[in-house]
């Protein structure tokens, strides 16, 4: 798989310190739940990102389990609190072993 | 052969039975799943929310949201699909607050069962109908 698999991340470029930011994550991805069937009546495998997480400069934000039943482009909204400037850290976990990385910086004031 | 009226109320309560399997299996599913995610313990009420839409025109994208201030994860199950377990959210310690929102998939017409484990290691749940048009596993 892993064809046309773009991660799209969507943070604040400002902050002031100590401030809880709402954050927004989405990567295409199919998330072939594994419960459909083809033409010809054979299970098509499940092909998902079964874990996502995010991290400031190394500190845990959140660590999220998917399972089949997560729609297509999986979309993430969560909220996080910045002590000072660093780098966020999205990470997606394919079925088939890939990982998909995005950072995004943020200043913080 | 003659059918008597015993053999037919027999055969009648066969078949219902047997189509009382499905659902009974289905509703095992779940409390299986949320037994495994609270080790067993049987959740309390409260402190937990799910916002979802009542109605659900396209069960292949449903956008609901689930919080639990003071919460150290969160687990979302779907009663009727046909695997219960949806999604699961662990919060480290920079999250900002106990929330997240994401889209799932529903089979159908069902029940959404949020249960969050709290920092003192305490479960809650909560759950809400979801009512949907057209079913969302591409059947």
């Amino acid at each position: 798989m892993a064809e046309n698999v773009k991660p799209r991340v969507r943070v604040p470029r400002t902050a002031s310190a100590g401030e809880v930011i709402t954050l927004k994550a989405l990567i295409s991805h199919k998330m072939e739940s594994g419960q459909r069937k083809d033409g010809d009546g054979n299970t098509i495998p499940r092909s998902i990102i079964n874990r996502f997480t995010c991290d400031f400069n190394g500190e845990n934000i959140i660590d999220a389990t998917f399972g089949g039943a997560v729609s297509t482009n999986p979309f993430m909204e969560f909220e996080a609190k910045v002590p000072e400037s660093g780098t966020f850290l999205f990470t997606w976990y394919d079925d088939d072993g890939s990982v998909y990385e995005e950072s995004k910086e943020i200043a913080v004031s | 052969m003659k059918i008597t009226r015993r053999e037919t109320l027999m055969l009648a309560m066969g078949a219902a039975a047997a189509a009382m399997i499905p659902s009974a299996a289905s509703g095992a599913a779940i409390d299986d799943a949320i037994a495994l995610f609270t080790g067993g313990a049987t959740p309390g009420e409260g402190g937990v929310t799910l916002v979802a839409p009542e109605i659900a025109e396209n069960g292949n994208t449903v956008p609901i949201e689930v919080s639990a201030p003071g919460a150290v994860a969160i687990a979302v199950f779907a009663q009727k699909n046909p695997l219960p377990d949806v999604a699961s959210f662990k919060f480290g310690p920079l999250a900002g607050a106990q929330r997240a929102a994401t889209r799932i998939r529903l089979s159908g017409t069902q029940d959404i069962v949020v249960v969050a484990q709290m920092a003192d290691g305490s479960f809650v749940q909560t759950s809400q109908e979801v009512k949907v048009t057209i079913g969302g596993c591409g059947g």
